[in-house]
């Protein structure tokens, strides 16, 4: 149970790096002047926010396997290629998570003042310099608490990973309850596991929140 | 891309509509109603009951809703006691399952909604009830209450998307709805994106329709914040 609760950890992790990644990619199409990307962004956060998790993974589970196939077919490969329960896990969870982070930034960008901006076009900063010292910074700190909520539910998510195979948490569990015929006993382990997660992970964001905001008056 | 594929999976996952709605719908209901009394029993000023009910909602959002899914269905099942007792009946049925554990998971969740939009009701209107001499239940049913729903109103309609996307973890219990139909579909056909998408759109039609209703149940439910934008239109004029 210890080594799925890492394995757990793992996946989590990932997926929200790579949420994060998608995440300021989204937001930035959708608050982009091109109305394509901005397209582009509704329609990624729309399909990824209003279908059932289970499903995005079971397509990239079965999916994945199927698109690396015809990639191999076209190189000339005929074999079979399997991809791994870990990488299809993480790239869906990521995904979902993305479509949520992106909604995080977007709002956490639109909240910044706009003289900041000015104030930095004014002084003859570049685009890039203005992003990279006055709203990056920024952005991330106002993101922070949304941020918090995104990685606690990508957590929870993992579970559904179970599906596919991938030995966290909760397929260990089935597998344990399956075995020893105690399904109470595995599951509330689960339960307990998840739970002591969602905690830590609640208490290091707070501090985390706190330290960023150390420079701003309490309201 | 296959189109009459599509149009045909999507006929035969539709026959997994009615299960998915009779197991959203009780689940809303009796969760909203149960949610009600746990977040009024959240504010009560007795320390033991608020933090029993505090432990109760902290359980149910802080682990995923398939543990808990599994915990009902199979872990409950274990127990001699509820084998044996009349409870049984209920619990060897996963639409039941299910059904207790969406209940369960959506009450806590709503019950911090709900406490939420009670808190933001402001005191002045405690106050002028207060003053009209209202009893406290009458105070709460024609004032509080009214006002703490239309503030919670936009939090619960992504509650109700998320209960709509929940449903599909009955197929992890053998439960043949939507989701179910499409991972069976899947698995016959190896057309994975096709049935994506035909299951993707079912359900985003699903929570289309949520989304507009309660926007249209908000704007129905503040009519005093809709003359006071028409007014400053006129004074910009």
């Amino acid at each position: 149970m210890l080594l799925a609760t890492f394995m757990t950890i793992a996946v989590a992790t990932c997926a929200f790096f790579l949420g994060m990644i998608l995440g300021s990619l989204g937001a930035a199409s959708k608050l982009s002047r091109s109305p394509i990307l901005r397209q582009v962004g509704q329609l990624y956060t729309t399909v990824f926010r209003g279908v059932p998790d289970l499903l995005v993974i079971y397509l990239f589970y079965f999916g994945s396997s199927q698109m690396l196939m015809f990639i191999a077919r076209a190189f000339g490969y005929m074999g079979y290629v399997e991809i791994n329960a870990f990488l299809t896990g993480m790239t869906a969870v990521g995904i979902i998570s993305g479509a949520y982070s992106t909604e995080v930034f977007r709002g956490a960008a639109l909240a910044l003042p706009k003289g900041e901006i000015e104030a930095a076009k004014a002084i003859g900063m570049r685009p890039w310099l203005v992003f990279q010292r006055i709203m990056a910074p920024q952005i991330l700190r106002l993101a922070l608490p949304g941020l918090g909520n995104v990685w606690v539910s990508s957590l929870k998510e993992t579970a559904l990973i179970s599906v596919t195979g991938l030995t966290e948490i909760m397929r260990q569990a089935t597998i344990c309850a399956g075995s020893t015929k105690e399904p109470l006993l595995f599951f509330l382990i689960a339960a307990g596991l998840y739970l002591f997660l969602v905690s830590f992970s609640i208490q290091v964001f707070r501090k985390a929140e706190i330290w960023t905001s150390r420079g701003f008056r309490r309201n | 891309m296959d189109l009459t594929f599509i149009f045909n999976t999507i006929l035969t996952l539709l026959s997994g509509l009615p299960l998915l709605f009779k197991i959203l719908l009780p689940a809303l209901t009796t969760g909203f109603i149960f949610a009600l009394c746990l977040a009024l029993a959240r504010l009560s000023s007795n320390k033991i009951i608020s933090s029993v009910v505090y432990l109760y909602i902290y359980f149910f959002r802080s682990t995923p809703l398939l543990v808990q899914v599994f915990l009902i269905y199979y872990g409950l099942a274990q127990l001699q006691i509820i084998r044996e007792s009349f409870l049984w009946q209920f619990f060897k049925h996963p639409y039941y399952c299910m059904a207790l554990s969406l209940t369960l998971n959506t009450a806590a969740y709503t019950a911090e909604i709900i406490r939420g939009g009670i808190l933001s009701v402001p005191w002045s209107h405690y106050e002028a009830g207060r003053a009209l001499g209202m009893s406290k239940s009458l105070l709460f049913r024609r004032i509080i209450l009214p006002v703490a729903f239309r503030q919670a109103l936009p939090a619960y309609g992504s509650e109700i998307i998320l209960m709509v996307k929940a449903t599909s973890l009955a197929s992890t219990i053998t439960l043949m709805e939507v989701t179910g139909i499409a991972h069976k579909i899947i698995s016959e056909s190896f057309r994975v994106i096709e049935v994506f998408i035909a299951a993707g759109s079912i359900y985003l039609l699903i929570n289309y329709l949520v989304t507009r209703g309660v926007y249209r149940l908000e704007y129905q439910l503040s009519p005093h914040l809709r003359e006071a934008a028409a007014t400053t239109k006129i004074q910009i004029i």
